[in-house]
């Protein structure tokens, strides 16, 4: 695989400085590797992403107006270290408290725990909720083996508005817990992407198989199956969306009436005319069942370079979470203005 | 000569000792992680003391405890991935137990193993049989609470204590961690993180006796 890289064990350096500055000015360059931006308000409860970077646009381009205040960016792949999630904790920290926000991966929950404690250390009141939205890396008893995959997108920006408004980390807290509560994904993945230092793919797949439910990584899920079209194999994903929801004990079941965002995330290589293919049989799937298809996301959000791959995330919506979405909001990698299509 | 007590000087000077000891050891460690894991833990930890030594070489510290946890510092901001976590957990944690002590005595060096030990296993969620540096760490930990002597002492019994659980670790199976996918096939051959842990303890105990 062409890569137009320099110094392979400086990509992530290197990303991190151009995205600073395509952010012309609205974030700067934390400590070792943080992007965070600049126009904190005094006193607002803060809200940190972070993550290994790789995987662009998320986590570092989710930071911006109305979305997170910072992103404490670890290695390709590889989390953010302590001390990188601390500098970027006090950067953000304007005296009200620090929400993390990030996907369930070991070497992540281990390097901000630390991060967290380093910051408990200088007074600096962290707490954290977990993203797990793939819904085939573990049952929804142990959600706490689940990955954070796609649906971190949608939970960013409802999670980034709620922190407009939110009086104390208590309440940031619960908007977060309810929009990673109400948001299921599932994944398919047709070919590898590549590690930028070593050129290596980052798993094997057969030429003519599909990996459903595998992780971003390459990590194990359902199972392979033999390739197929769109209109075959999007009802499978959106079965085991709707399955979770009836099997969790925590959620209701989706049902007629109930309003879903419906996100169409590519893995990188995977175009947008694929993407719309599989949206369109999702909405037809939807509409059969009476669920209400109250906006929409397509493109690559949630990437691993060249990956092929889409997955399907759906956040169910309440009034509450309605009123974060129709927030517009603004980075470098994802915007919406005020409201929703349709609305 | 054995030690009664540590200065913070010697302290430092200690493990600026154990940061030499294991940069030397990189060809040990990446061969015992190669046989069971993907052969990083020695470049790691290499990379991670060197870092140790820019941190406490020439510095002052207010107190023992402030050794430790700028050894734990240095360690998670250089290694990264989980064996940096867990490192600098240990030293950390340890460093922080002993609150502002300006000597390291026997009944300290008990605490620094005990504390550092439990917050390993907290953090990393791995018990005493999964094939972990923990195997190495809880009969450190153990055999420094059974020595209630100086602090020479009570490094030496750390040292013992890790170096029979490094041995130990010859005859688990990895349930953690990347090795866990070998099963019996990581029977035979020690942790690579217990092999450090081990060469840590060592090295502490030497330079007290020296």
């Amino acid at each position: 695989m062409k890569k137009l890289i320099n110094d392979p064990l400086k990509v992530a350096d290197e990303l991190v400085e151009g995205l600073v500055d395509a952010y012309n000015g609205e974030c700067k360059f934390v400590g070792s590797r943080s992007i965070v931006k600049n126009d904190i308000p005094d006193g607002k409860v803060a809200l940190l992403v972070g993550g290994g970077s790789g995987h662009e646009p998320i986590y570092h381009g989710l930071v911006g107006r109305n979305l997170a205040d910072g992103a404490a960016c670890g290695d390709i792949f590889a989390a953010p270290p302590p001390n990188i999630v601390f500098e970027a904790t006090e950067e953000v920290d304007r005296g009200n408290g620090v929400l993390y926000l990030y996907g369930n991966y070991a070497g992540d929950v281990l390097n901000f725990d630390l991060g967290a404690e380093l910051s408990e250390d200088e007074d600096i009141d962290v707490r954290t909720v977990l993203i797990w939205d793939d819904v085939c890396s573990a049952p929804p008893t142990e959600k706490d083996k689940r990955r954070g995959i796609a649906g971190l997108v949608p939970i960013v920006k409802l999670a980034g508005a709620a922190s407009q408004t939110a009086k104390s980390l208590d309440e940031l807290e619960a908007a977060a817990k309810k929009a990673v509560l109400q948001t299921r994904s599932v994944g398919v993945s047709m070919s590898p992407g590549s590690i930028p230092a070593t050129g290596k793919p980052t798993f094997d797949i057969g030429e003519d198989e599909i990996g459903l439910g595998m992780g971003i990584h390459g990590e194990p899920g359902v199972g392979e199956i033999p390739m197929t079209t769109a209109d075959e194999l999007t009802p499978k994903m959106l079965d085991l969306l709707i399955e979770d929801f009836e099997k969790d004990d925590e959620v209701e079941a989706l049902a007629s009436g109930d309003d879903v965002l419906v996100f169409i995330n590519s893995l990188g290589a995977t175009t947008m005319m694929e993407c719309l293919i599989v949206l369109r049989k999702v909405k037809a799937l939807l509409t059969e069942k009476g669920i209400n298809v109250y906006d929409v996301m397509v493109g690559p959000l949630t990437t691993c370079q060249e990956m092929s791959g889409v997955s399907i995330s759906l956040t169910r919506m309440d009034d509450e979470l309605k009123g974060y979405w129709e927030m517009p909001c603004q980075s470098v990698c994802f915007s919406k203005m005020e409201g929703r299509y349709g609305g | 000569m054995a030690k009664e007590t540590l200065s913070i000087e010697e302290t430092r000077d200690m493990m600026l000792a154990v940061a030499d000891k294991i940069i030397e050891a990189e060809p040990i460690l990446t061969d015992a992680d190669r046989a069971l894991g993907d052969g990083d833990h020695g470049v790691g930890m290499e990379r991670g003391m060197t870092a140790v030594k820019e941190a406490l070489a020439g510095n002052e510290f207010p107190s023992v405890g402030k050794v430790f946890m700028g050894v734990g510092m240095a360690m998670m901001s250089s290694m990264g991935g989980a064996s940096g976590a867990v490192f600098g957990t240990l030293f950390r944690s340890g460093g922080k137990a002993l609150k502002d002590a300006e000597t390291l005595d026997g009944a300290g060096v008990a605490t620094f193993w005990k504390e550092g030990s439990d917050n390993v296993m907290s953090r990393g969620g791995a018990n005493p049989g999964d094939k972990t540096m923990v195997d190495a760490l809880v009969p450190a930990a153990e055999k420094a609470a059974e020595a209630t002597g100086s602090a020479s002492e009570a490094l030496a019994a750390a040292a013992a204590g890790a170096a029979a659980g490094r041995d130990a670790s010859e005859d688990m199976i990895a349930t953690m961690g990347r090795a866990k996918t070998l099963g019996e096939k990581s029977l035979g051959k020690p942790d690579a993180g217990c092999v450090s842990v081990a060469i840590i303890a060592e090295t502490m105990s030497q330079f007290a006796d020296s």
